[in-house]
């Protein structure tokens, strides 16, 4: 194949923005919140410029952007919005809405901290508050990711009708300018191909009712039913990572082992901060050490077993994760030790780590840190990165 | 049941006895022959329509959620635009999009809803059918919930005569965003509704319908006497029949000499305790309000 992709430096946002203008999709509607902003701004633009023809719906809140979205997909079209933060959680009641109707809506999302206090900067709170509406989650560590994550996770959504959410991390990865590959026009175009709904409210031949009432004899199976879908994600997402392998030479994975094959110690963790860890682990193999990381990316549906299966030789490991469950483990460090439950084995040392809350600077010595920590088997129970 | 009266609402669904509710629905959607795709919130019409496996809807329906029947509606409506835009729907091939809910759903939990998407001009009905408080929970105060009025939440007692506060004017609000057509009316005057919806379908652009409902369960009378009572809420001018067109207003129903507010309260159980002793300060009250209320009306008619 004749590559004819080009390169462009964008931020993670502009990318983002870049991967919706190719797409075009139906209708956008749309609510600002730092850092999540950049996004709809630069695709307004696009649609200004005539660049894009998606209908915008500039609506009043984040509860009717998600509703709207709601509404336009139930009427057969690809409906898309992006949020952070108070904008997730208030949108939060029409998540599983929108996962129980099983329509496919893209929704990218600027990772932010949640209030009280405010705080606009980078930390997964708000992801991880709606982890469990039903909603695919992926995590792009790159501006690069973002770009790509917004291709695979439309088809991906489609493909299984649940709804996903591309994440990046907010300002570190939505404002940071990094050079990227963007695809061809139409090899983008003809990747997510015209979108085709089995029963829209559109069909007046044969009406559907949508969101009908369920009671206990019905509502299990629905429930059921949406397991089984998002259960089916992960055998649907290998074909769709090889397809766009063929049109963009970027080979992806449900997540990322990192010199992870030798490595005695390795740290696991989702977002831009795998980027920090690669750097952090290049130099200490340097060094002579055993460590590797593995980079979440594909947290809901969470494949367990697959990472059971790359963390099994792994002595120690360390979890970071940039939120926290008040009163329990933090989500990250939960999802592996239920994996690694799965092996029957109990000679490894697990540790979590929480870091980045309200966008607390997370840098390669403090990931060292970590590695240096799990040599020493340091003390038990939480640690906490960079808390003063 | 009539083939034509059901064209669009079955009659397996379970609203109560003496209910309107089915007849509003009904009445509206009988006014056009158009393609219709209906919005429902969460409430009365919803749960007694849509009980998996059955459903009452022989059109397009969705239910989302209880306070964004605007924001959905607006999202259907986007997506009509896209289609069109993409010459997928034909041009001219009018779609109504036509929202049913409470007012509950209305005036207090879905008001944000309803006023981004009247202000952003879509292309849809919003139909509210106000029987004046939360019925599906069981009969609780709203903000369309008149003074004096005794709910589960505003109980009348020993010292109290029901709820304190006059109604929300949901129909002031709608029209201050600018839209081109608003009626407030009554399903127990199915013609007058009739009128205002097929007015209402002729036109492009947000358009809002107010109908009063009647509940037998809050407002506590017979089921055979919805029609009545309905009647006796105009005929008091507590409920007038008016609408808002382009800029100007009409009254559509009026007497001579209306009936003094007592006589549409003493037919309710829920204004049962303003006939005792010092409940006649609130029907004072409430007859005020109704007098400057119409008198406010009639001056918008006449500028």
């Amino acid at each position: 194949m004749i590559n004819k992709n080009k390169n462009l430096a964008l931020t993670g946002g502009a990318a983002a923005a870049e991967a919706l203008k190719q797409i075009n999709p139906d209708v956008m509607p749309v609510y600002p919140i730092t850092p999540q902003t950049p996004i709809i701004e630069t695709f307004a633009k696009f649609v200004a410029d005539g660049e894009a023809d998606t209908e915008m719906i500039e609506v009043e809140s984040e509860h009717s952007a998600m509703s709207a979205a709601v509404g336009a997909q139930a009427a057969g079209v690809r409906a898309m919005t992006a949020s952070s933060s108070q904008g997730i959680l208030l949108m939060a009641e029409i998540l599983p809405i929108a996962a129980g109707m099983r329509l496919p809506i893209l929704m990218l999302v600027s990772a932010r901290a949640i209030s009280a206090p405010i705080n606009i900067h980078c930390d997964h709170q708000d992801v991880m508050f709606v982890r469990d509406s039903g909603w695919i989650q992926i995590f792009s560590e790159n501006a690069q990711e973002v770009y790509d994550n917004v291709f695979i996770s439309l088809r991906l959504a489609e493909k299984v009708r649940l709804p996903a959410m591309v994440i990046m991390d907010g300002f570190t990865t939505s404002h940071s300018v990094e050079n990227i590959e963007i695809l061809e026009n139409s090899a983008a175009r003809s990747f997510v191909s015209e979108y085709q709904m089995k029963n829209s409210l559109l069909d007046f031949e044969n009406p559907k009712t949508f969101g009908p009432v369920s009671l206990p004899n019905s509502y299990f199976e629905f429930k059921r039913q949406q397991i089984e879908a998002m259960d089916g994600v992960i055998g649907e997402i290998g074909g769709i990572f090889e397809e766009f392998r063929n049109i963009s030479e970027r080979t992806y994975d449900i997540f990322e082992e990192y010199k992870i094959d030798d490595a005695e110690r390795v740290i696991v963790v989702a977002g831009s901060t795998a980027g920090t860890a690669k750097s952090a682990v290049d130099e200490l193999r340097e060094q002579g050490e055993k460590v590797g990381l593995l980079k979440i990316k594909l947290f809901r549906p969470f494949p367990h077993k697959q990472i059971a299966e790359a963390l099994k030789n792994v002595k120690k490991i360390a979890v970071l994760d940039r939120t926290v469950s008040f009163g329990s483990q933090a989500p990250l460090y939960m999802e592996i030790l239920n994996s690694l439950s799965k092996l029957h084995i109990t000679n490894y040392k697990l540790q979590s780590f929480i870091y980045g809350l309200g966008g607390r600077e997370i840098l390669k010595e403090d990931i060292k840190k970590v590695f240096v920590g799990l040599e020493k088997d340091e003390a038990e129970g939480i640690r906490y990165i960079g808390l003063k | 049941m009539n083939e034509k009266l059901t064209k669009h609402l079955a009659p397996g669904h379970s609203t109560c006895a003496g209910c309107g509710i089915p007849a509003i629905v009904r009445t509206v959607l009988g006014a056009t022959d158009d393609p219709v795709i209906v919005v429902s919130v969460t409430g009365c019409l919803e749960v007694t329509s849509t009980l998996y496996p059955y459903s009452a809807w022989k059109v397009p329906y969705i239910h989302s959620a209880f306070e964004n029947g605007g924001a959905t509606a607006a999202g259907i409506d986007g997506a009509i635009k896209a289609l069109r835009k993409r010459n997928k729907i034909p041009a001219g091939k009018k779609i109504q999009v036509v929202v049913f809910a409470g007012d509950g759903g209305t005036y207090d939990i879905g008001l944000q809803s309803l006023s981004g998407a009247l202000e952003r001009q879509h292309d849809f009905l919003y139909v509210c059918y106000d029987n004046e408080a939360y019925m599906n929970t069981g009969g609780q105060r709203s903000g369309a919930t008149p003074r004096g009025a005794d709910t589960e939440t505003t109980p009348a007692g020993k010292k109290s005569f029901g709820k304190l506060e006059k109604r929300k004017d949901l129909m002031s609000i709608v029209i201050a965003h600018h839209l081109k057509y608003a009626a407030q009316t009554n399903v127990a005057y199915l013609a007058d509704l009739k009128m205002k919806a097929k007015k209402a379908f002729a036109l492009d652009g947000p358009r809002f319908l107010l109908v009063l409902q009647p509940c037998t369960n809050l407002w506590k009378y017979p089921t055979s006497e919805y029609v009545r009572i309905g009647k006796m809420a105009t005929e008091t001018n507590f409920w007038p029949l008016w609408e808002y067109f382009d800029g100007k207003y009409k009254i559509n129903w009026a007497t001579e000499n209306p009936k003094p507010i007592e006589d549409f309260l003493k037919t309710q159980g829920r204004f049962k305790h303003l006939f005792r002793p010092s409940g006649e300060k609130v029907i004072a009250e409430m007859q005020k309000e109704v007098n400057e209320e119409w008198k406010r009306l009639v001056n918008l008619v006449q500028i």
